[in-house]
């Protein structure tokens, strides 16, 4: 895709996106956008350092709890809340991650999976949790010291798209830094990374924390808008849906998550009342990636627009 | 005492589940998402033989493995064998959907409530030390049995020396005549009706529901962490050692029984990352 044209789609998705709240239900895209965000953190961990967790629900959730029990029990300011929302989620990826790491390839998969269930189990007996019930009814208070009123989902939309465009921000930057580099090239191929003086551990860590920070920052976020926090958002379905979201988008593409985000939300969103069948679906779109279109929606339409624009500009490179 | 009983049975199935695990992952370079779903149609396809056809306990404890298993020979033919040549994380994803299709279609046809099934063993025996259900002392037997016919039929018969050797290097064994592709097929099956025999042998223990499986097979890949994948006589141990251990602890602090495998697993990736009885690869 040539400059231009990757110019034209940036003002158009950014237009888009300032008229969203306007015509569509802005809690829905609000949902959407966190879930987009997590995606991306799983995708910065599987996309671009090879790592795949399974069980990246228990950031996103333990975050959600953490916000909940810092504005709703604690009664302190909403940023405190999503400032613990991350932390937490960083120290939890610090001691899982320096563990699972031990481990490679589908261990990996295997270890933060046991561990996500781990922590899903002691939210269900936590007294800080509400257990089955959740915590319930977290008032939305205004942000920035009373300067920006979050009642209203229109102006909570806003808000809500600054803190998702700060993360993928960031994941940018992490990607296209001299650290996104190593991480590729230990992905790639980890010997020959540590032979040339790189701890790859080190740097595994790092992605790995980093992911869990900014799931923990989606799932915080998440706790706001909705005024809830539940063990459905630490459950190993979750941590399957996130996974679901950064295929169907395309596994280490830069935009494949948030689009993958939006397509498995909104089809939640239609198909709530079909109860046990969104799991069936769910699980046939699984199979048919896997079997069909590994690469995911975003992958496949770049390679073919790379296709297609060749023959006209001659052999590239 | 009871609950140490009870921490035994859930170690036999732990050791049936992580042994069909480890089969199928030597051999297919696969891990079996779906194992806690085929464990689930096992006790789901004794339920309905004995109420659609009557078909008593006994006899569903060979027909159920075997309809199973054929299912899961199908999806060999069918889906796996087209993905063994790319990553593992490939095979998990895939398992993984079927996992999620088996358990959905099941929870909308029979719901998530479960349904008992009769306990073919009735009574209790006085072991000195405690007393426990005659069945339940069956189930840890048959398991034992199962298990150890499994080691002895791969480490020890001919069948299980192909195996072996196609799993080392399947394209030298092609070239001695051997059918790798439907040995990978038959051991697939082998695994997935493992799985099954443990789903029927649970059935009258537990309730029979479309998510049985789905907690158990998560608790069982940490077994396969802690005790690693390598040997077949580890996965048994592993197994009912950690069973044991989950039994004590509801005894001695019964808040910390759903986590305690965890805990193990965390331990062990501290000490020893390879797993208690695998080899670093």
């Amino acid at each position: 895709m040539n400059g231009n044209g990757q110019r034209i789609i940036a003002a158009f998705v950014a237009v888009l996106a300032l008229a969203a709240p306007w015509v569509v239900y802005p809690v829905f895209l609000m949902t959407a956008l966190c879930f987009a965000l997590f995606a991306c953190a799983f995708n910065l961990l599987l996309g671009y350092a090879g790592l795949m967790s399974f069980g990246h629900a228990m950031f996103f959730g333990m975050a959600g709890y953490f916000f909940g029990y810092v504005v709703k029990t604690l009664d302190l300011a909403p940023e405190l809340g999503l400032l613990a929302g991350v932390l937490g989620a960083a120290g939890l990826g610090l001691v899982t991650g320096a563990l699972a790491i031990r481990r490679q390839g589908i261990y990996f998969a295997m270890i933060t999976l046991a561990f996500a269930q781990m922590v899903y189990f002691f939210c269900v007996q936590a007294p800080f949790t509400g257990g089955e019930d959740g915590l319930q009814g977290i008032v939305r208070k205004p942000l920035l010291g009373g300067l920006i009123p979050t009642e209203n989902d229109r102006v909570l939309y806003y808000v809500v798209l600054a803190i998702f465009l700060f993360g993928f921000g960031a994941i940018y930057r992490f990607i296209h830094s001299p650290f996104g580099q190593v991480l590729k090239a230990i992905r790639d191929n980890e010997q020959r990374a540590v032979s040339l003086g790189y701890e790859a551990d080190r740097y595994k860590l790092l992605a790995f924390v980093l992911s869990a920070a900014l799931a923990g920052l989606a799932g915080a976020t998440k706790a706001m808008v909705l005024q809830f926090a539940t063990l459905t958002d630490v459950s190993a379905a979750t941590s399957g849906e996130v996974v679901l979201m950064a295929l169907v988008g395309g596994l280490g593409t830069i935009t494949g998550p948030v689009v993958g985000a939006f397509i498995i939300v909104t089809m939640q969103n239609y198909l709530a009342g079909a109860g046990e069948f969104v799991l069936v679906i769910q699980g046939a779109i699984f199979v048919v990636i896997v079997m069909a279109f590994r690469k995911g929606l975003v992958g496949e339409l770049t390679d073919w627009w790379r296709r297609r624009s060749v023959p006209r500009a001659g052999p590239a490179e | 005492m009871a609950q140490v009983a009870l921490g035994l049975v859930n170690g036999a199935f732990y050791a049936m589940l992580s042994l069909g695990l480890a089969v199928i992952f030597g051999m297919l370079n696969v891990i079996n998402f779906t194992h806690g779903a085929q464990f689930m149609m096992g006790a789901f396809a004794a339920w309905l033989l004995l109420g659609l056809l009557d078909v008593p306990f006994w006899a569903s404890l060979v027909l159920a493995p075997l309809i199973v298993g054929l299912f899961g020979v199908i999806i060999e033919r069918l889906l796996l064998k087209r993905i063994y040549h790319l990553d593992h994380l490939y095979g998990f994803l895939l398992t993984f959907g079927m996992a999620l299709i088996i358990e959905g279609l099941f929870q909308w046809k029979w719901g998530s409530s479960g349904a008992p099934y009769p306990a073919p063993i009735t009574g209790a025996t006085d072991l000195g030390f405690m007393v426990m259900p005659n069945y339940r002392l069956f189930v840890v037997v048959a398991a034992l049995v199962v298990c150890l016919a499994t080691w002895y039929g791969i480490e020890r018969t001919r069948l299980g020396a192909y195996l072996r050797a196609a799993t080392e290097n399947p394209t030298l064994v092609r070239a001695f005549g051997i059918n790798v592709p439907r040995l990978i097929t038959l051991t697939y099956g082998l695994g997935v009706a493992l799985a099954a025999l443990a789903g029927v042998l649970a059935a009258p223990i537990q309730q029979v529901s479309a998510l049985m499986g789905t907690n158990l097979v998560l608790v069982v890949f940490a077994v396969v962490v802690i005790g690693g994948m390598g040997s077949i006589m580890g996965s048994i141990v592993t197994g009912f050692g950690l069973g044991l251990i989950e039994g004590l602890t509801k005894v001695y602090y019964p808040p910390a029984s759903n986590t305690v495998i965890f805990v193990v697993m965390a331990l062990v990736l501290l000490v020893k990352p390879a797993g208690l009885f695998g080899q670093a690869k």
